[in-house]
């Protein structure tokens, strides 16, 4: 039997504190998803849903265009935003967790944090001001006189988008790498050193390789929400910008077909796992290695 | 401290002004009198302030916004408490799966859980979305952040304290709330603080599940699209950094104490 055996009384107060928590996840996480996977295979027919079981909202997502272009250009924002973060962040957590002094160490991760805190909607949309065609940048640079008309190339675009997501999302790649090279015993840098390795190589042989859990974790962090996020591609991303997450908005809210964006929504879903699992492994791969 | 060090140093700040660059803007536009955000600045100005005071569908928000938050925190953090304290506790069959699946929300893009809820409730049980639609899914996005929190608190405690609680006569309730309670009680405001601060922030979800009554962020939101708004929103969002800065303090604060009673060295930041 797999639940309610326990080998001693105090693992069955922990199995009865455990309950509530997981009956709210199951009732508001596990039940919601099923619907949604079920309203997938259903189509809309005008107000009615019809529950006949069809491929027919998957087939329209792998067949009209539009789709396909929305789910590849969402996964390479992703990726190309967890890259820019992810490689901006090493150093900052290399820097904290090496020559920072151990007591002042929170502090700098307290002053790394507090803009993370500050309202997401208002961050993002204060890059729409930085960026925007009469933003920041633009009356800024026209104000010193060094362009005479706004540049536009900067505003209403994928890399609007790709700046203000590696913003938002900076705080989140740094405190796992931080965590995982504090891990990183330091007499084995010694050892490294007094056997013949210089400064760089032992920061390519020995720190990096141990870093690696934090990199991944940092990846799949910064990765996941990114890949759903609403708000930038509809404040930042102009007509060609837009993501995912704001298609399947617009199935739900405007469309009313609920079904494809049903659909969509597990896709996207699918999509994300499917990449998650690829660092996962390759992280195992890693770890395996070494042992 | 090594050489080396100083060019890192530089980047780090560089990097800390990049991320501060957008906040530092936010009060320089609000003190602004020009309708327009944009430079050259013209003088300074306390309107947009003034603005937002006698602005009712805002200020209704606002109250809207605070009641989800702080239902949400306390409903959170009571689920926290039940499952950082049994993860400090025995171990059972399927604790882990169990334990895990609670702590699933945080690594699924909120979309998905915005989507699936509104399924649920709309769709499938037919509720009218309201304010108490956004507190239950507030409440399953915010948990795992609780117990995360919770966890160091918890995972802290040395055994032998509640064993000798019950050994002085106390039964377990008794040994629960005298004892344990207070240990973990900076844990517990940390929680609440954090928790509230999320809920309060929280946009996509609420802006599919909520109803006739906006919460502030989908106030705002409906505001940028106005270029009217935009210096009232600055002066908001200066306000909700002030504050965000001041409850992320206290939470910090409490947090270093919880650490100091219960005698462990500190380990990092509250994520």
């Amino acid at each position: 039997m797999a639940l309610g055996q326990f080998n001693s009384p105090d693992g069955a107060r922990a199995f009865a504190l455990t309950l509530p928590p997981f009956i709210y996840a199951v009732l508001l996480l596990a039940i919601p998803l099923l619907a949604v996977v079920m309203f997938s295979f259903w189509t809309q027919d005008f107000v009615e849903i019809d529950t006949t079981f069809t491929l027919e909202n998957y087939q329209r997502v792998a067949n009209e265009p539009i789709f396909g272009a929305l789910l590849w250009r969402s996964l390479m924002v992703s990726l190309g935003v967890t890259t820019i973060t992810v490689l901006l962040a090493y150093p900052v957590a290399y820097f904290v967790s090496f020559h920072v002094e151990p007591s002042r160490k929170s502090l700098w991760l307290f002053l790394i944090t507090i803009p993370f805190w500050t309202s997401y909607l208002i961050r993002v949309f204060l890059w729409k001001v930085i960026l925007g065609y009469n933003g920041v940048i633009n009356s800024g640079l026209m104000g010193i006189g060094i362009i005479d008309e706004p540049l536009q190339a900067i505003n209403y675009n994928v890399g609007a988008v790709v700046v203000t997501l590696a913003h938002a999302y900076a705080p989140f790649a740094i405190l796992p790498i931080f965590v995982a090279l504090e891990k990183i015993d330091r007499s084995l840098l010694e050892a490294s050193q007094d056997l013949g390795e210089n400064r760089i190589t032992t920061f390519l042989r020995v720190t990096l390789p141990l870093s690696v859990p934090g990199i991944v974790a940092a990846v799949l962090i910064v990765f996941i929400p990114t890949i759903g996020d609403y708000v930038t591609p509809e404040l930042l991303g102009g007509a060609g910008g837009k993501l995912v997450a704001n298609m399947i908005q617009t199935q739900f809210l405007q469309l009313n077909n609920a079904p494809l964006g049903a659909a969509l929504a597990i896709v996207a879903m699918l999509m994300v796992a499917g990449v998650s699992l690829v660092f996962v492994f390759l992280n195992r791969k890693n770890l395996r290695g070494r042992s | 401290m090594k050489k080396s060090g100083a060019g890192l140093r530089s980047y780090t700040i560089i990097y800390l002004i990049f991320l501060y660059a957008p906040i530092v803007l936010l009060p320089m536009f609000a003190f602004n009198s020009g309708t327009i955000i944009a430079f050259p600045l013209e003088s300074f100005s306390t309107k947009w302030f003034e603005a937002l005071s006698g602005n009712t569908a805002l200020i209704r928000s606002v109250q809207n916004s605070l009641f989800i938050a702080t239902c949400t925190a306390v409903f959170a953090t009571v689920l926290g408490i039940l499952a950082a304290r049994a993860g400090a506790m025995a171990r059972f069959r399927g604790k882990g799966a169990m334990l895990g699946f609670v702590m699933l929300p945080l690594v699924l893009p909120e979309i998905i859980v915005a989507v699936a809820l509104l399924v649920v409730f709309v769709q499938v049980l037919g509720i009218t979305p309201s304010s108490w639609t956004v507190i239950l899914a507030h409440t399953l996005i915010c948990t795992p952040f609780s117990i995360a929190i919770l966890n160091g608190a918890f995972q802290n405690l040395d055994p032998a304290m509640e064993e000798a609680a019950m050994d002085l006569g106390e039964n377990r309730w008794g040994a629960f709330r005298l004892v344990i309670l207070p240990l973990v009680m900076p844990g517990i405001i940390s929680s609440l603080l954090i928790t509230f601060t999320i809920s309060l922030d929280e946009f996509i979800i609420a802006f599919f599940l909520t109803g006739t009554n906006p919460t502030m962020p989908v106030y705002i939101w409906g505001a940028t699209r106005f270029v009217d708004s935009l210096p009232m929103i600055m002066a908001l969002g200066t306000i909700l950094v002030a504050l965000s800065i001041t409850l992320l303090v206290i939470a910090e604060y409490f947090r270093r104490r919880g650490i100091a009673r219960t005698g462990k060295k500190d380990t990092g930041g509250f994520l």
